[in-house]
């Protein structure tokens, strides 16, 4: 006969399948790891075989610990009728974004300097411009930017569906397995590992597992719709849903490979010549498409809304937006291949289209600014929202350049120039970058359960300062880039060609300097945000307290 | 096949320029048209984010 | 118009609430555009022309294209010439599709941050191009071109090309079993000046066979580097080219 004070008797704890199945897979994964070290054909594959078998003898030992230290039920999905929300991953992700965010930044600028003077190339390989730039650019893109994604989305898929996270390693596989991918990646091209097919440079077995991480991403981010208590799926999400399945199809698409063997990093692209090029720009412009902006385009409809505290301007506006977008964006890709021996029907079909983009690209952009109608005081107190709505704006200015530039008689002044250099980076500083620190900024007080940032005044010298960097950034890159197209087709009066390549390259050296320093300014602004967001997650609680009493009031 | 390069530009240009005109005014008046029948769904739909648990 | 608009507008409501019909309609639209764009360029003669002279490259060739790929060359050079008037004039006849109908990847880069090099070939010489790679302000004062002077300091690692062209050769690259059969045989002669290379050239017409990196005691990377750049934009014959004959 039990009493009420009975402890409820504890269930005898059982290793569940997925815990099983995952320490099998990563045992078997490490022994076939070691082996492929051991026969491997050149030393970088190997040191990257062995990363994959210390990898994968960690997982084994992190599962192992776990399920020692876990209480035997099911993780609870609801805390006091409030969904028990999984935000460590999410953690994990914002701060990983952080750290790439300032390395890519750093990488990128010391490619500058290396264009400008190149004796900081300093005579290795493995820091030359030519490893350099890859590295910069998956860094920026992938590290920063796919931890962003990867954070925001587990972050808004709970809160706009109010359940948990679905999975109970899952989670954990795709933002660790993500980050080793990175680390695989980076590592290669500092190596000379390398497709060369611009953002998808990664080798073949870098791919392989870049499909298992992305394939177990798309199911835990679906699972969890499932779980939703809401009859609708929210905006942000469909975004996120179309992000993650194009990324899939291209990646699929542009890494059909035959590697050399299993012990060689090297592979052959099934594809070649020009249909090659065409799958390669199919790839890379969508990558800019769905990774670089309806990702991003996700992040504003959640957290323009939720800061500014009123919901998005247009919900059936959002509608038009999102179908439009995706389905006009794929057809972009051939305006990287103007001119080229790409057909012409490929070309008109890829102009055409590039320049339709534009009227969705503007439509999500009143969307995003018409939200704050309204509110727009808040621009003036609140940094965060400041910079959220300066990154829309930045968003509407390339994709106004965008189709303009892919208009093929503008094209054929600009391509191949640093005006394209200029064009993507005031979409990526200014458009991704800026709605990436607006989401840090909003998510580590929430995630770490403060009243505000540690220091309100560093977001706004954040912003300025990275403001100038990019205003000088993309200026440069303008002048650049339209020199460059303007002296290559200078005639004489004779009929000759009036400048030699090389004094091209003299002309642009003062803009290469200036862009370098504009760099600068933006990696500054990027510590200070590391500064800030660390004090942040280390303040303790009193002084968060203290903080807010003498905060004035608004 | 009869329909050439040319051919098809052509049309692209002048007719096709008209369609997708009328084809984006009719988009924009969808997108903007003051609806009644779903109004308190869309807005509950728009409100996700803002709903705390 | 606003009855009809509110019954389309009530019609989306399926994709907002059942995922599956989200996945579905988010994976057809955005399947078109490729399909469309990407599926022709297969079968429509005349993607790639019928000229005169392309062959696979040697395997030192494809050795040192290798080597282009490993270092990024492509981030700063195009090889890919447009056909307007100042960059035929700059670089040479406008590039044709079937120029790079055996490049696993291709290599058209997408910046000038130096010059397109898709006929670079036999512009320079051997020295030249030795001193550049070594220096390239030793040569040009005011370049901004990385050195790379570990290439004439690195043995060439020829051990595995033969499976190297097997892939290639899986994949629609012509290499017969006398190539693969003889390409570390052949690495050897074209990196050998006054070598009997008549097999070589028999089988791959036009190779150009000599010791390219100005060491003959070794085989190195900038071996197979400068044999790879002097051989670009070599093989079809401008002269015998019609560019009319694949106007249908």
């Amino acid at each position: 006969m039990s009493t009420i004070q009975d402890p409820i008797p504890a269930p005898a704890k059982s290793m569940r399948f997925g815990e099983a199945a995952l320490l099998v897979v990563f045992a078997a994964l490490a022994f076939l790891s070691i082996i492929v070290a051991a026969k491997a054909y050149s030393s970088a594959y190997a040191f990257h075989a062995y990363l994959f078998a210390a990898g994968s003898i960690a997982a084994v030992f992190a599962i192992g610990n776990r399920y020692m230290d876990r209480p035997a039920g099911a993780t609870p999905q609801l805390i006091d009728g409030k969904p028990n929300y999984n935000f460590d991953v999410v953690r994990f992700g914002v701060i990983a974004a952080v750290v790439w965010g300032v390395a890519g930044f750093l990488a990128g600028d010391l490619a500058a300097w290396q264009l400008a003077f190149p004796a900081f190339n300093f005579e290795t390989s493995w820091l030359s411009f030519g490893r350099l730039r890859p590295l910069h650019t998956s860094a920026v893109i992938f590290a920063f930017g796919g931890n962003v994604l990867i954070a925001t989305s587990f972050y808004v898929v709970q809160r706009t569906s109010h359940a948990r996270l679905a999975g109970d390693l899952a989670p954990w596989f795709v933002v660790l397995g993500y980050n080793f991918f990175i680390v695989i990646a980076g590592t290669g091209y500092l190596l000379g590992i390398t497709q060369s097919k611009e953002y998808a440079e990664p080798e073949w077995y870098a791919d392989l597992w870049l499909t298992v991480v992305w394939v177990t991403y798309l199911l835990v981010f679906v699972a969890t719709i499932w779980k939703r208590r809401e009859p609708h799926i929210y905006v942000a999400n469909w975004f996120y849903l179309a992000f993650i399945i194009t990324i899939a199809m291209l990646h699929l698409g542009n890494n059909v490979t035959i590697p050399v063997s299993l012990f060689s990093d090297k592979s052959y692209i099934y594809w070649s010549g020009v249909q090659d090029a065409m799958f390669q720009w199919w790839y890379g412009h969508n990558a800019v498409g769905f990774f670089l902006t309806a990702g991003f385009l996700a992040i504003m409809y959640y957290f323009i809304p939720k800061r500014a505290e009123r919901p998005v301007y247009s919900y059936r506006l959002s509608i038009v937006h999102f179908w439009a977008l995706i389905f006009i964006y794929i057809w972009a890709g051939p305006h990287h291949l103007h001119y080229t021996a790409l057909p012409d029907w490929a070309q008109t079909l890829g102009m055409t289209f590039s320049v339709i983009l534009w009227m969705p690209s503007w439509g999500g952009m009143i969307n995003g600014l018409m939200t704050l109608s309204g509110a727009w005081d808040k621009l003036r107190t609140d940094p965060v929202i400041r910079m959220m709505v300066v990154s829309v704006a930045f968003y509407g200015m390339s994709t106004f350049e965008g189709p303009m530039m892919a208009v093929k008689a503008v094209n054929s002044l600009s391509h191949y120039t640093e005006w394209t250099v200029g064009h993507v980076h005031s979409g990526a500083l200014g458009w991704v970058a800026y709605i990436s620190f607006g989401a840090i900024y909003c998510l580590v007080p929430w995630l770490w359960n403060k009243p505000q940032m540690y220091s309100v005044k560093a977001i706004a010298w954040h912003f300025w300062i990275s403001t100038l960097g990019i205003v000088l950034y993309i200026s440069s890159m303008w002048v650049a880039g339209i020199m460059q197209g303007l002296m290559w087709r200078a005639y004489t009066s004779l009929g000759f060609l009036e400048y030699s390549f090389i004094e091209t390259v003299e002309a642009v050296h003062p803009l290469y300097v200036i862009r370098a320093t504009g760099g600068l300014l933006f990696v500054t602004g990027g510590l200070i945000m590391a500064w800030n967001v660390w004090k942040t997650i280390t303040m303790p609680q009193a002084v968060a307290e203290q903080k807010l009493a003498l905060a004035p009031a608004e | 096949m009869s329909a050439s390069y040319e051919s098809v530009a052509s049309f692209a240009q002048t007719w096709g320029l008209v369609l997708f005109v009328i084809a984006f005014a009719l988009v924009v008046a969808y997108a903007f048209w003051p609806g009644k029948k779903r109004k308190k769904e869309i807005e509950d739909a728009a409100n996700i984010p803002l709903k705390e648990d | 118009m606003a009855s009809q608009g509110t019954s389309i507008w009530a019609k989306h409501q399926i994709f907002e609430k059942h995922t599956y019909w989200l996945m579905l309609g988010i994976l057809i639209v955005i399947s078109i555009g490729g399909l469309v764009e990407i599926a022709p360029l297969f079968y429509l003669k005349g993607t790639v022309e019928t000229v005169q002279g392309m062959r696979p490259y040697t395997p030192l060739e494809l050795m040192g294209r290798n080597i282009y790929i490993r270092e990024g060359c492509y981030n700063c050079h195009s090889q890919m010439i447009r056909p307007l008037r100042d960059e035929v004039e700059r670089y040479g006849h406008y590039s044709l599709a079937a120029e790079s109908m055996y490049d696993h990847p291709f290599q058209w880069g997408s910046k000038r941050t130096g010059p397109d090099l898709a006929r670079v070939g036999g512009k320079y010489s051997d020295v030249w191009h030795q001193e550049h790679l070594h220096n390239p302000r030793s040569v040009v004062p005011a370049s901004i071109m990385p050195a790379y002077p570990w290439l004439s300091q690195t043995k060439l690692n020829a051990k595995h090309i033969q499976q190297d062209m097997k892939v290639l050769r899986l994949e629609g690259v012509p290499y017969t079993d006398e190539d693969i059969a003889n390409a570390q045989a052949d690495i050897l002669t074209q990196s050998t000046t006054d070598a009997d290379a008549e097999a070589l050239q028999k089988r791959y017409p036009k190779a150009q066979v000599r010791d390219f990196d100005g060491n003959p005691a070794e085989l190195t990377e900038a071996d197979a580097l400068i044999a790879y750049l002097q051989m670009l934009g070599t093989l079809v014959d401008f002269k015998l080219y019609d560019n009319k004959a694949n106007v249908r």
